[in-house]
């Protein structure tokens, strides 16, 4: 069994780096590789969501707000005060990192349904100061931002950017599978199963809710701003509560508690509303959909009941080799 | 008789005008089995949350092993060597048996994200040692045929046991059993009575809160008697049985008979 859990492990980082890899064979335009790397930079966000939502078990409805923090952190100190790419995106990571604590402390003493709508307030309060600050963010029309640069050179085509997502994208999941392996990750695991049997294991909640809390908005206000540089604009949509729902939606699809499920979550869930452009009106349709099935059909979400699956399969194919 | 290990002083619990523990004294000396006993709603189970910290006490205070706990959070309580179990099972149903236990050691094990995250050797050293740990902690309360099980597949009984495995993982000087006997049958309550004998033998200081007599009268040096939240009565096992307050309140004609 640990066998075959520690080479799910390793065997998925394969299959990851394989399909980052071997991706680009197949993407035959630009078109194909803006797709893909909208899903790696959804992917990162949701590697980081699942990580508080699927682990911990504490949910979050506002991360479409750290996003956007990322996202117009970095905008705004590159554009308006002329800060390298390479400074901006890493302040407006730690910027982020440093709200989800203050807020983080404090809301996470909430549970279920109070959470959710704390968290929900926290996304509708970025939201509405973006949106209003418009000397800073351009308001709702958005605004514009410059390239991503390091010393001179900069980050430029569809092609360098595939590499870089992707390489952050396999950084990501392994940092996240080796931080789930460990006494931290167990200690988030273990209150989400039960908090107060954690407690008296000498689990402090708090603070691990809290470490949960500040990775995954950390995580995705490095994807927000990675988004914006890459997309030169960025708008308030992408800081909406509708956003937040989206990347929940594919956490849940994916699989919560499973770091290649929101892999997957992201993946699908990106690239479904982009073949289905001629109802882009009806995109949240598709989310709402998808969320409604997965609740029926397969709570656990698609990679768990899957894995779940091909191990019946093999144990029946084990006793039928068997004879028994 | 040895010294004290845990002390309470005026320990008082009060729900809504209800006093579940009213001003109670007690001294549990170290390296015995200890039990509370009581009719339901004797506070026993409240005693057990004020003594783990989950419940604030409304006024007294707790003391152990000379240090005064009273008013921390109850990660707190389990550093200081408090471990315990839950008369409702509290496992963590989303983690394997061995998983379980493994996260009871969590005081124990290496708990910097930097390290855990960029997976250091030294990390990957502790976490095989605390593998191996686990896996003879379930050796020891007799699950070793549930090693990789996931918890949720496995029979009440053995998560009993499980629970009394991840308790012990957090290598407590006291621990603290909430029932761990009911719903068992008379063999799995006879297996609970010999591992309490086992825990007791390794050094480790076991309060034991129990309805079921037999096990209680075969185990424990001392015995506590509750009632409405207040010590009825206090002894070695002869004299609480013969105890004519015990017998009237608790006991009854079931003690009589034996």
């Amino acid at each position: 069994m640990l066998q075959r859990l520690a080479s799910a492990r390793s065997g998925g980082m394969t299959v990851l780096v394989g399909a980052v890899l071997l991706l680009p064979f197949a993407l035959t335009n630009n078109y194909y590789y803006e797709v893909a790397i909208l899903v790696g930079l959804n992917a990162i966000v949701c590697v980081g969501l699942n990580l508080l939502i699927g682990y911990a078990g504490q949910i979050s409805l506002g991360h479409a707000g750290f996003f956007g923090l990322g996202a117009y952190g970095s905008a705004i100190l590159s554009a308006r005060y002329g800060w390298p790419g390479a400074l901006a995106l890493p302040s407006a990571i730690a910027l982020a990192a440093a709200l989800a604590y203050a807020v983080g402390r404090p809301i996470l003493r909430l549970k279920g349904h109070y959470l959710a709508m704390a968290t929900l307030g926290m996304g509708i309060i970025i939201s509405i100061v973006v949106t209003t600050e418009d000397r800073y963010t351009g308001g709702p029309d958005g605004m514009s931002v410059p390239p991503l640069g390091v010393l001179g050179w900069t980050l430029t085509g569809e092609r360098s950017w595939y590499w870089v997502v992707g390489g952050v994208l396999v950084l990501t999941v392994w940092l996240a599978l080796n931080l789930i392996d460990s006494p931290v990750g167990r200690a988030l695991r273990a209150l989400h199963g039960s908090e107060v049997a954690a407690e008296v294991t000498g689990i402090d909640s708090a603070r691990h809710k809290v470490i949960a809390f500040v990775l995954s908005a950390a995580l995705a206000a490095g994807a927000g701003a990675l988004t914006a540089h890459y997309a030169g604009f960025i708008t308030p949509g992408k800081v909406s509560f509708v956003h937040s729902i989206e990347l929940v939606t594919m956490v849940v699809f994916g699989g919560m508690a499973s770091t290649f499920g929101a892999v997957v979550g992201a993946a699908v869930l990106t690239t479904l509303p982009q073949l289905l452009t001629v109802f882009k009106e009806y995109e949240m349709v598709v989310f709402g959909g998808a969320m409604m099935m997965t609740m029926i059909f397969m709570p656990k979400g698609l990679v768990p009941t899957l894995a779940a699956r091909l191990a019946l399969r093999e144990r029946t194919d084990e006793k039928a080799g068997h004879g028994t | 008789m040895s010294r004290t290990l845990l002390a309470v002083q005026g320990l008082s619990r009060e729900f809504g005008g209800v006093q579940a523990v009213d001003a109670l004294e007690m001294e549990i000396p170290e390296g015995i089995v200890f039990s509370i006993i009581g009719p339901n709603g004797a506070g026993k189970t409240t005693l057990l949350n004020l003594l783990t910290g989950i419940y604030a006490p409304s006024a007294g205070r707790i003391w152990f092993d000379g240090r005064d706990l009273t008013g921390r959070a109850p990660h707190g309580f389990a550093a200081a060597g408090i471990g315990r179990t839950f008369q409702n099972l509290q496992i963590f149903f989303n983690m394997s048996a061995l998983e379980n236990v493994m996260a009871g050691r969590h005081l124990h094990e290496p708990c910097g994200l930097l390290a855990a995250m960029l997976r250091v050797p030294a990390l990957a050293r502790a976490e095989r040692a605390c593998r191996a740990h686990a896996r003879a902690l379930l050796e020891f309360v007799g699950l070793e045929g549930f090693v990789g099980a996931n918890s949720d597949a496995m029979p009440y009984g053995a998560l009993k046991r499980l629970e009394i495995a991840r308790a012990l993982a957090g290598e407590p000087r006291l621990l603290l059993l909430d029932e761990p006997a009911a719903g068992l049958n008379p063999t799995e309550t006879g297996a609970i009575d010999a591992l309490i004998q086992r825990i007791a033998a390794r050094g480790v200081t076991v309060v034991l809160v129990e309805h079921n007599m037999k096990l209680v009268m075969g185990v424990s040096q001392q015995v506590l008697v509750l009632d409405y939240g207040r010590k009825l009565a206090e002894g070695d096992t002869e004299s609480v049985r013969r105890d004519p307050r015990v017998i009237e309140a608790y006991l009854g004609s079931e003690a009589e008979d034996r």
